[in-house]
């Protein structure tokens, strides 16, 4: 295959920054078939592909963008869809740059190949022509609950499905796609790439039930009661993290899982069609630097917000959010605030948010997660004029099922003890996702949904 | 989709549902709320389960038209459905050891004391109730007051029926007087649960107070729902909604009530450009 020797990447269309910066479509437009091609034909196919490592659940990736480069798109999306049940999502919001793009080698001299634009592409190109449901096998007539709906979740209910087990899904919100649908906004992931995503398991003959608030509407024991053989915990580790400051009850203050979840889930960037409001102010300080805070600021300024900050800690070679988040983020006009602390937020006699009080930080020697500890600088105090408040520093896990569910093993952070294949230290339970990790990736909890429903396969046929 | 089996209209812009609801009604407990949504773009709202009978698989709940959602929510009638009903949320009340409680509802508040004493009651504990609203034909639940309290104090704010005052004047005399209670139970508006653990509070008698914050999901994972209790921040929803009257920060959750004051007539006169109201 011809070889494209260009040292960056085949760019991709997207919105301009002044006019994506005000709408919630979707900022990167995709790539033409002809801009795949020729992204392909940067692949160097080698022997012993560092990307294939870099990706955790090992997409065979020189194999698929050598198909896109011989135009067999329809084989290429094939290859990706042997590990990656969710490639126009991954392609989408994967963290490449430290993960399969990490380790290409034409990264050491110039740009990686785009290995997540080609994955989106070839995804995108199989929804677009509708993608074709696989012959499914005999019904094995035994019963396997899944209980809530994000990446996990859904890609264990797709692979028990095409098994033939009966599987059902048990989400609490009023829609299926965990983060997916309330905290990643459509302007980076489109609501109707997971709506397909549902639908498809769906079509696999999976029941998705919602309203299902598991641990309250029913239990674990109840299930195996209702005849479930295996159940599959992947509900996410949603419990909202506050700072623990002064004002943070004040009005105008949001946790980033609420602002998030009341524009995208509830839709309030359309209120007042839709009932649920949001207020968003005209100087909003969102504090946090992973791509919940990227999310919350972008969302702020699509609601109308004239200036956004975000207040971080430490500097930006920190920041654990996408690269391609930050870049947009700042091409949008989003204020950096690094080596900035709140310590007490301000409100007025209404109890409204009228300011937020910061301190500057230096960085010292690194900490136990490897990153150097950033420590106050006295007497640099300073308060920012600001009228809302986003914290995005992070989410724990949510004990409502976990209290309501005997024989769980937990780790010393509260999560879910589970080994590699996410066995818990109860008979017939699995967990995987964010639940078992702590917040971490759409691509490990996919990962973590298939390893799982593996799992449960061999223990199912082994109970017979 | 949840099927409204009954409606009935216990006083001007006070109506009740009793919806189609097995899985809820089966777990649902005296204390705990639902979350409904009537229908796509819909708000998602918490009210209290008022009563539940498992056996029917019916959950009844008692709302107060006071903004678009429950007003839109009162336009439905029997037959009609609901596109989501979520619960048995919060977390159950229980008494185990008492042997004489108080009851004090104020307004929609009777709705939800209802559930807790009628457990009370059941169990043999005596039960002494004082119910208001602010006329005579606003007051809700009268009967199955009467029918669950050993002694029942009806008040309204015009006297038009029972004593003239509020809830609160029938509560301080009790206590002045010297009656005992294992302990107090105060729903109602805010600023009644407010005045009304005052009230106890030089009596040291625990009193419980039903929180009702604006809410989202009512599963903790938004923290729009979260209440200042003595030290702590609590999410009502799952650590409520009832919590010690005397620890709960009142003034800033009446405060937190009002962040969407503006929203929520732009909301409102939206739907009435769109229903011929009589308002
Ligand atoms: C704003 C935001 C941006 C992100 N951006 C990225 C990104 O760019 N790239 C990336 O790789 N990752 C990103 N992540 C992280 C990624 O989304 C998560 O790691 C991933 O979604 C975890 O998947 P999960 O299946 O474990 O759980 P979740 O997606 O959290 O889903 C859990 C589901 O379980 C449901 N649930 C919870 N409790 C119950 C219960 N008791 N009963 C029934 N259902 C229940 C929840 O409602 C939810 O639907 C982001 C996360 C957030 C919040
Ligand atoms: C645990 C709990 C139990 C409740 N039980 C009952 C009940 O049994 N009967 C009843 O009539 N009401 C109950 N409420 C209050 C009820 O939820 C609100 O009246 C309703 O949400 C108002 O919606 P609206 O659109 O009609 O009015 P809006 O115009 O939106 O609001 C009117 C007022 O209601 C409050 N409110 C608004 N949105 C919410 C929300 N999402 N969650 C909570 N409060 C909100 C605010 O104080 C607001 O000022 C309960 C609230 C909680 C938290
Ligand atoms: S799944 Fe993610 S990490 Fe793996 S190849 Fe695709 S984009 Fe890269
Ligand atoms: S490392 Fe880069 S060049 Fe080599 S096979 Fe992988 S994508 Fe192609
Ligand atoms: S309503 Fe969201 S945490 Fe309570």
């Amino acid at each position: 295959m011809p070889l494209n020797k260009s040292k960056k990447k085949t760019p991709m269309p997207a919105q301009k920054p002044e006019v994506r910066r005000r709408n919630f479509n979707e900022v990167a437009l995709g790539y033409t078939e002809e801009d795949a091609v020729n992204e392909a034909q940067r692949c160097l196919q080698c022997k012993k592909p560092g990307c294939i490592q870099g990706c955790p659940v090992q997409v065979q990736i020189p194999q698929f963008i050598k198909r896109i480069a011989e135009r067999d798109f329809d084989g290429a999306i094939k290859v990706i869809k042997e590990t990656n049940s969710l490639p126009a999502v991954c392609g989408r919001v994967c963290p490449q740059e430290e993960q399969c793009e990490q380790r290409c080698v034409v990264g050491k001299m110039g740009e990686p190949v785009g290995i997540g634009r080609l994955e989106r592409f070839a995804a995108d190109w199989e929804r677009a022509k509708g993608v074709q449901v696989p012959d499914l096998p005999a019904k094995l007539s035994k019963k396997v609950a899944i209980i809530g709906s994000g990446p996990a979740s859904l890609t264990c209910a797709g692979d028990l499905a095409k098994l033939g087990y009966d599987v059902t899904v048990f989400e609490a919100f009023h829609k299926p796609g965990g983060v997916l649908v309330y905290g990643i906004p459509e302007f980076r992931l489109p609501k109707a790439i997971v709506q397909e995503e549902v639908e498809f398991i769906k079509k696999l003959g999976v029941e998705v039930r919602t309203d299902m608030v598991m641990g309250k509407v029913l239990t674990v024991d109840d299930l195996f009661d209702m005849g479930y053989e295996a159940v599959f915990i992947g509900t996410g580790a949603g419990l909202p993290k506050f700072m623990g400051i002064p004002g943070e009850n004040y009005l105008g203050v949001y946790s980033a899982n609420e602002f998030l979840t009341r524009i995208n889930l509830m839709k309030a960037y359309s209120f007042p069609e839709t009932d649920t409001p949001i207020k968003v102010g005209k100087k909003v300080a969102v504090v946090g630097g992973g791509n919940v805070a990227m999310d919350s600021a972008r969302s702020a300024l699509r609601m109308g917000a004239d200036e956004v900050h975000i207040v971080y800690r430490r500097s930006e070679e920190e920041m654990p959010a996408r690269q391609e988040e930050f870049e947009n983020a700042r091409e949008e006009g989003i204020i950096f605030d690094f080596l900035t602390n709140p310590v007490q937020i301000i409100g007025d006699e209404k109890g409204w948010v009228k300011g937020m009080e910061c301190i500057r930080m230096e960085l010292a020697e690194p900490d136990a997660s490897g990153r150097r500890r950033p420590v106050p600088v006295k007497g640099s105090e300073f308060t920012m004029d600001v009228d809302t408040v986003v914290i995005a520093i992070g989410t724990g896990p949510n004990p409502l099922l976990i209290k309501a569910t005997e024989g769980l093993e937990l780790t010393k952070h509260g999560y879910i003890a589970a080994d590699e294949n996410g066995k818990t230290s109860r008979e017939g339970v699995w967990a995987g996702g964010d639940i078992v990790t702590g917040a971490a990736t759409v691509i490990l909890a996919m990962g973590a949904g298939k390893k799982a429903a593996k799992s449960i396969h061999e223990y199912l046929q082994s109970k017979k | 989709m949840f099927k409204i089996l009954e409606k009935r209209d216990l006083a001007p812009s006070i109506k009740l549902f009793v919806m189609d609801a097995p899985l809820v009604a089966k777990k649902a407990r005296p204390g705990q709320f639902v979350i409904l949504r009537i229908k796509e773009g819909g708000e998602r709202i918490p009210l209290t389960i008022a009563d539940y009978d498992a056996e029917k698989g019916t959950v009844t709940v008692v709302f107060q038209e006071v903004g678009k959602t429950t007003r839109e929510l009162g336009t439905l009638k029997a037959g009609d459905f609901i596109q989501d009903f979520v619960g048995p949320l919060g977390v159950p009340v229980e008494f185990p050891h008492h042997k004489k409680v108080l009851g004090v509802g104020g307004g929609l508040g009777v709705a939800p004391l209802y559930p807790k004493l009628k457990m009370l009651h059941e169990q043999g504990v005596e039960v002494v109730s004082i119910i208001g609203a602010k006329t005579a034909d606003m007051l809700i639940f009268e009967d199955e007051m009467k029918a669950v309290s050993d002694r029942l104090y009806v008040c309204t704010d015009d006297g038009s029926k029972g004593r003239h005052g509020f809830v609160t004047v029938v509560l301080k005399e009790l206590l002045e007087q010297g009656e005992k209670f294992d302990e107090i139970i105060i729903i109602g508006p805010p600023i009644l649960m407010k005045i009304g653990a005052e009230i106890t509070r030089p009596y040291g008698i625990p009193t419980m107070v039903s929180l009702n914050p604006i809410m989202v999901d009512g599963t903790g994972m938004c923290g729009g729902c979260r209440v200042s209790v003595g030290e702590e921040i609590k999410f009502a929803c799952v650590d409520g909604p009832a919590f010690d009257g005397h620890k709960v920060d009142f003034d800033e959750l009446m405060k937190r009530l009002a962040t969407y004051r503006d929203e929520e007539k732009i909301s409102l006169e939206r739907f009435h450009g769109s229903h011929e109201c009589k308002l």
